[in-house]
């Protein structure tokens, strides 16, 4: 018998549930606020009630201007979001559809890369970007991000190719399709579910990547993620900047995370749930 | 021009042969059907032969021209699959008109024949959904079309009806035999169900182990099975084999008689036994019988028999319907 959900209970269970949101999500609501302040109410203590000035907003913008790291977050973000399919959507198709013996421990192997502290391999990239001159530049990082993130879109799209039935792809070498149009025709449409999700869940990696971001740029390629680092060591106390510029730098990847919860969820249950 | 022969065919994955060595010639035309239990190795033989198998060695001819290492999509041959592998994103008419496409065919052309494989599968109102709006017997009907506009030398097909309910399966399988009609290509037919292997082949291949253990019409396989296997396997409900006094009687190691062909009384007769289930259909009446000191065997009554659970009942076969096999399991 399926147990009866009073109204009663479901109020209960609302509350806590929103009870638990507000506690993961204070962090951030808190910045918000505090974004709104004056600096002088910033450091006066605790208080949710902002006096919603602007004026962190326009201070943060005319001493450093955001919109250059923005465009940077969204080339790197995107640029090395792309090119991690294109470079992952075949090594995908190979580990599900072509599996050696092999596979399973290659894909254990690159997963474990990314157990891995980056910290380990800081001095030889650092090294390599400033021999090669990659440093501070955005097709250095480019590279760099979607390297660090390949292991998790082929792990994803992986998972989401193995759903395909492989008849289909059979059906397709039966009708005259050549490798080239198997894949383009057949497996990359059908795989679309997953491989927006791999790429919403990859940009959002990509955009919040500090560690490499920090390390590898000074001003040209310098993202979001180093623009508000750049205002929390010069700037010290000045929380209400520093709030505002970490607003700055969330908003854009918060909003589509928003509007794209749905496919995001899809991507981090790794293609468990259908 | 759908000639297909296969030269000691064999395939094997890794240490187990699947296939250990088939001969077999299949003539222009004809409609065969691969039957044989599950892991008999009938799917993995048509896999071969459409190419998504490479074969272990061997010779594989398709209209003469060897074809053994030929890409599956160079063989001329078109396959309609168990899950009838449809592409899901695309429209019926778009999954009909794939394979023309791939073979840069000129968009009019492409319509004509997309057109009129429709016309004669009556998808025509459904051109424009997409597989997940049809139903289970209107799908396989779409990847038949896509099978037929390629206009290839044979068909493949793949235990197609195994997804369809069972009176869906009695209609498509009499669509696909005056398919064949109107066709008249060579299709090879996949089954583990010998009811359509009789009804729909010219030629049987019964496989057992990845070997062919006989090849011939189905009456004559019926009439004349070869061995045992053969014999219990063609026919429904299955041949009832004797083996011991009754069997040494007739000079034989074992004898087989099928439901149809014994003589029933409820007074006298060579073989005695108790009725267990008794199952009346109307047309024909099926007697589950305990033998005394026998096996279990199964009778079948043209029409309707009056006798229940627990009746003793008298079974004689009838004469020249007993089939005799050696100790081997070969016929005699």
């Amino acid at each position: 018998m399926a147990r009866a959900v009073t109204t009663r209970t479901k109020i209960g269970y609302t509350i806590a549930a929103w009870a638990v949101a507000l506690v993961i999500f204070f962090p951030i609501l808190y910045t918000i606020i505090t974004s709104l302040k004056t600096e002088q109410e910033a450091i006066s203590g605790f208080s949710l009630i902002p006096s919603f000035s602007t004026q962190s907003f326009s201070d943060v913008q005319s001493q450093n201007n955001y919109w250059r790291p923005f465009t940077n977050s969204v080339i790197l973000a995107v640029g090395s979001t792309l090119l991690a399919l294109v470079v992952a959507i075949p090594a995908a198709w190979a580990m599900a559809f072509s599996p050696t013996k092999r596979t399973k421990d290659i894909l254990m192997w690159m997963l474990s890369t990314k157990m891995m502290p980056a910290v380990a391999v800081l001095v030889p990239i650092y090294l390599i970007f400033l021999r090669t001159g990659l440093m501070d530049t955005r097709i250095g990082l480019t590279i760099l991000l979607m390297l660090i993130n390949l292991p998790i879109v082929v792990w994803m799209l992986y998972t989401y190719f193995r759903e395909i039935p492989g008849e289909i792809l059979e059906a397709a070498r039966m009708d005259g399709a050549s490798l080239r149009d198997e894949i383009i025709h057949v497996l990359t449409p059908m795989a679309v579910p997953g491989i927006a999700s791999t790429l919403l869940l990859n940009v959002i990696l990509a955009w919040n990547e500090a560690f490499w971001t920090i390390q590898l740029t000074t001003t040209n390629a310098a993202p979001l993620s180093a623009f508000i680092a750049s205002f929390s060591s010069p700037q010290g106390l000045f929380w209400a900047k520093l709030s505002a510029a970490s607003v700055m730098a969330i908003a854009p990847i918060l909003i589509l995370g928003w509007f794209s919860q749905k496919q995001l969820v899809r991507g981090l249950t790794f293609g468990a749930v259908k | 021009m759908g000639g297909i022969t296969l030269k000691q065919v064999r395939k094997s994955f890794g240490d187990i042969d699947v296939i250990p060595g088939v001969d077999l010639e299949i003539k222009d035309g004809e409609f065969v059907v691969f039957v044989g239990p599950s892991g008999c190795g009938k799917s993995t033989l048509l896999r071969v032969i459409a190419g998504l198998e490479d074969v272990t060695s061997g010779q594989i001819t398709i209209d003469g021209q060897d074809m053994t290492d030929a890409a599956p999509a160079k063989r001329g041959l078109a396959m309609v699959f168990q899950s009838y592998a449809l592409y899901p994103h695309m429209t019926v008419r778009k999954n009909i008109a794939f394979p023309l496409k791939m073979a840069r065919m000129d968009p009019a052309e492409q319509d004509r024949r997309v057109n009129h494989a429709a016309n004669i599968l009556n998808l025509t109102d459904y051109l424009d959904r997409r597989p997940g709006q049809l139903s289970g017997g209107q799908r396989q009907r779409v990847a038949i079309g896509r099978a037929i506009v390629r206009e290839p030398s044979a068909f493949l097909f793949d235990e197609p009806l195994s997804n369809l309910d069972a009176a869906l399966r009695v209609n498509m399988r009499v669509e696909i035999s005056e398919l064949h009609k109107k066709l008249a290509t060579t299709m090879i037919y996949v089954t583990h169900d010998q009811v359509e292997a009789m009804t729909m082949a010219d030629k049987i291949v019964v496989l057992r182990a990845g070997k062919v253990e006989q090849v011939g019409g189905p009456l004559e396989l019926y009439h004349k099975p070869a061995n045992r296997f053969v014999a219990g396997f063609i026919g429904s409900p299955n041949m009832n084999f004797l083996e011991g006094e009754v069997a040494a009687r007739m000079g034989a190691h074992a004898i087989g008689v099928r439901p149809e062909h014994f003589s029933m009384s409820t007074s006298q007769g060579l073989l005695s036994g108790v009725v267990g289930v008794a199952e009346h259909l109307g047309s024909d009446t099926f007697l589950h019988v305990d033998l005394d000191n026998g096996p279990h065997i199964i009778a079948r009554a043209a029409g309707e028999m009056p006798v229940n659970h627990g009746d003793r009942i008298w079974l004689t076969p009838q004469e020249g319907r007993v089939y005799r096999f050696d100790a081997k399991g070969l016929a005699l």
